[in-house]
């Protein structure tokens, strides 16, 4: 067995391990860090293909920021475990028949001739000259450059969709409103008061 | 030397197992974000596979989008967890059934 082989089969392993344990586990925050590790040996099994931008774009990305999205979320909502655990185990049967059929019949398709290694080899690895990022990059930017505006698009839209979602006005709340602050004029403040002047007398005089 | 179809077993694996995921946590509105978190993943590593044993980057390109759209989705359904939060105290999925669908 070479390096690469030994590294997916560990690797696949464990990310098998950590998906099975993110649906049975029964605390939602231990749940989202093992989900964290699947995304963590996903991106090693990426490196085993030759695609590292991609690898480190998923760990920048998933457990640097959705995933500590994801925790915020988790812990900021204080959740009643019990209730959302009811029934957890009615529906496995089914759930697991189905999973299980699915699984069988995907290896069966998979394990064809046309995916075997004799059909289809494992092409020679790059050299170290070769750069994964310059390479998706000319793609991206050339070819696939509209897509990639329209992408942008798609995350200012989500920016904006979350922000607007959230955002709540508190009317009880004391804050500064700058516009009124600057535009305010002399007479909004100041009153002048004329009165006629008078001499005060004491009294042992 | 890893043939084809042990990554694609590997994905398939992963997306039975997040479909498994949908059906058990059906209450909890995290825990089947997080499912299609992993069902796309389950994805994106057939992407990757096929891009390099077939020599086309277009793959990993696609697998680039896919990724880009699974962020804005779970931050999305983020904020719509938080609002219905605040509004229903609970993300059981049996107490949302105000639309009557």
């Amino acid at each position: 067995m070479t390096f690469t082989q030994i590294a997916f089969y560990f690797f696949g392993a464990v990310m098998v391990f950590a998906a099975s344990m993110v649906i049975t586990i029964r605390n939602p925050v231990k749940s989202a860090l093992f989900l964290v590790l699947a995304f963590f040996s996903a991106a090693c099994v990426w490196i085993t293909l030759e695609a590292e931008f991609l690898a480190i774009v998923l760990v920048l990305v998933y457990v640097g920021a959705v995933m500590v999205l994801f925790l915020f979320v988790v812990m900021m909502l204080d959740i009643n475990l019990a209730r959302l655990r009811e029934g957890f185990g009615e529906y496995l049967p089914i759930g697991g028949l189905v999973a299980v059929l699915m699984m069988i019949e995907m290896t069966v398709v998979l394990s064809a001739d046309d995916f075997s290694a004799g059909n289809l080899p494992r092409p020679e690895g790059h050299g170290p000259e070769y750069s994964n990022t310059r390479e998706l990059g000319a793609l991206l930017y050339t070819f696939y450059v509209y897509p990639f505006q329209i992408a942008a698009i798609i995350l200012l839209v989500a920016i904006i969709a979350a922000i607007a979602l959230t955002l709540r006005k508190r009317p009880d709340t004391k804050y500064q409103d700058p516009h009124r602050q600057v535009s305010v004029k002399k007479e909004d403040r100041l009153r002048i008061v004329k009165m006629s002047a008078a001499v005060r007398r004491r009294e042992n005089q | 030397m890893i043939p084809l179809s042990h990554y694609l077993i590997l994905g398939a694996i992963m997306f039975s197992l997040s479909v498994v995921g949908i059906f058990l946590n059906r209450k909890n509105v995290v825990i089947l974000l997080m499912a299609i978190e992993l069902l796309l993943l389950a994805v994106n590593i057939n992407f990757v596979a096929f891009s390099h044993y077939l020599q086309d980057p277009a793959g990993q390109v696609f697998v680039f989008f896919i990724l880009t759209v699974a962020a804005a989705e779970s931050a999305i359904g983020l904020a719509i967890l938080i609002v219905l939060f605040r509004n229903r105290r609970s993300i059981n999925v049996e107490d949302l059934g105000s639309l009557k669908g």
